[in-house]
């Protein structure tokens, strides 16, 4: 066991864990964070998503005891932000969302991606969202929430 | 005893990883694949790791006389996008897995995992990269087709991490990469290909062609490359079947839940052939 500090929403936490332990199971059990979810726990469908240092990874990769220091945001941080009630406002106004189950990490993808490309073309916000797997939308629904969430979020 | 270590400086690296052999651990996008267990439990990894992602020392990508240095931390997304980085191994990062992996993942660890299907192990050793190895006894810098022997095993000792790669600064004019896979993003090659070559005055001065996931390891066959050298563009145009031909033994793919060797085979000559091609036409 190993005591491991690092920032989670903008407060800096201390938690006492076994360091391979993987960082969504720790939001989830630990700190009843349930955001971030576990859908293949191989890194390939993106619903496990927050930001580590601002950049989009899957939490089902990250073992806790790597981020020692880290900033780590969840949609529970980010839905507190201007940006992240613009993403979530641009998702319902879009439509984005049906069953809802990929939706916390396509927002935090989407959240990544206008951090590093503010006004993205149709198709780096396809390449953007490339790690989330959507079984319901189609995905456009979902490409039209983060093109919008970017023309209303000028200036942020 | 613990299940990992983190330490705060390269040198408390090298001591640990000396006296713990504890697996070096860069972003983890393989081994906490390959050691999943069920969710809400920890993944089985066989022996303690050693956290090597942080450690700023290993993080940075430079440019020197010698070449670019790429730190064995570095991410892929900012290996992709930085202006020190040969063109063919940006593009080759770039068509890695997806962002948010990309954001994790790193060089040292798709060399270290040393699959036959690693997309930058087959970049790497076509632009004749080389790996520094760092230990407690100094280091040893060798070439990245040296040190990956077959699938999974690499000469690396129980002591030493690679510390970085170094790819050369002088480099063919041109090169062509392509990567088969069943989708763009997130998806294991069937093949690729990373050729690279030099025409001067409608004559080969340089010609290299590195085939992945067709063979226990990277197919870069020095000898037959040796052959193209010196054609003139007519001679390339004659020859081409039989260059092809001289390929086709050494391409020895197999069967897997990717694909089949039949179609590796087929497609990796047509990579070939089309490379080729692109030479004559100057285009």
């Amino acid at each position: 066991m190993d005591s491991i500090t690092f920032r989670l929403n903008g407060t800096e936490v201390t938690i006492t864990s076994p360091g391979t332990r993987r960082l969504l199971d720790v939001l989830r059990e630990d700190f009843s964070m349930t955001a971030a979810k576990e859908g293949c726990g191989e890194g390939e469908c993106g619903a496990c998503s927050v930001l580590k240092d601002g950049r989009v990874v899957n939490s089902c990769m990250v073992p806790v005891g790597s981020i020692q220091g880290c900033e780590i945001v969840t949609l529970e941080g980010l839905r507190e932000s201007e940006q992240g009630k613009r993403i979530i406002d641009a998702f319902v106004q879009s439509g984005s969302v049906q069953c809802g189950f990929c939706t916390p990490g396509m927002v935090m993808a989407a959240a990544s991606l206008l951090a590093e490309h503010p006004r993205p073309s149709e198709a780096e916000v396809r390449e953007g969202l490339s790690g989330n797997l959507c079984r319901c939308t189609g995905y456009d629904a979902i490409v039209r929430g983060v093109i919008l969430a970017s023309r209303e979020g000028e200036g942020l | 005893m613990t299940d990992s270590y983190y330490p705060k400086s390269l040198s408390e690296a090298l001591e640990l990883r000396r006296e713990t052999g504890a697996i070096p651990f860069a972003g983890g996008t393989d081994l906490m694949v390959r050691f999943r267990a069920q969710a809400g439990t920890l993944p089985k990894l066989p022996h303690p790791v050693l956290f090597l992602g942080h450690l700023e020392e290993l993080r940075q990508i430079s440019m020197d006389s010698s070449g670019t240095h790429i730190g064995a931390s570095a991410l892929l997304s900012d290996i992709g996008v930085s202006e020190h980085v040969h063109p063919m191994l940006s593009e080759t990062v770039m068509l890695m897995a997806s962002p948010p992996l990309r954001n994790l993942a790193t060089l040292a660890g798709n060399i270290g995992n040393a699959s036959p299907a690693g997309d930058a192990v087959c970049s790497l050793i076509a632009l004749d990269a080389s790996v520094v190895l760092a230990s407690l006894s100094g280091e040893r810098t060798l070439l990245l087709e040296e040190f990956i022997t077959g699938p999974g095993k690499t000469v690396m000792k129980s002591d030493e991490f690679i510390r970085e790669i170094v790819v050369p600064a002088d480099q063919p004019d041109r090169y062509w990469y392509r990567k088969v896979g069943t989708r763009k993003a997130n998806a294991l090659s069937k093949l690729s290909l990373s050729a690279m070559a030099t025409v001067h005055e409608h004559r080969v001065q340089d010609f290299r062609a590195a085939f992945g996931a067709v063979g226990p390891v990277v197919i870069r066959r020095r000898d037959l490359e040796a052959q193209v050298r010196g054609m003139t563009l007519d001679q390339l145009s004659r020859e081409t079947e039989g260059i092809v031909d001289a390929y086709r033994p050494h391409i020895i793919p197999i069967d897997d839940q990717r694909s089949q060797a039949v179609y590796r085979l087929q497609a990796s000559l047509n990579l070939l052939r089309r490379w080729i091609d692109l030479l004559m036409q100057g285009g």
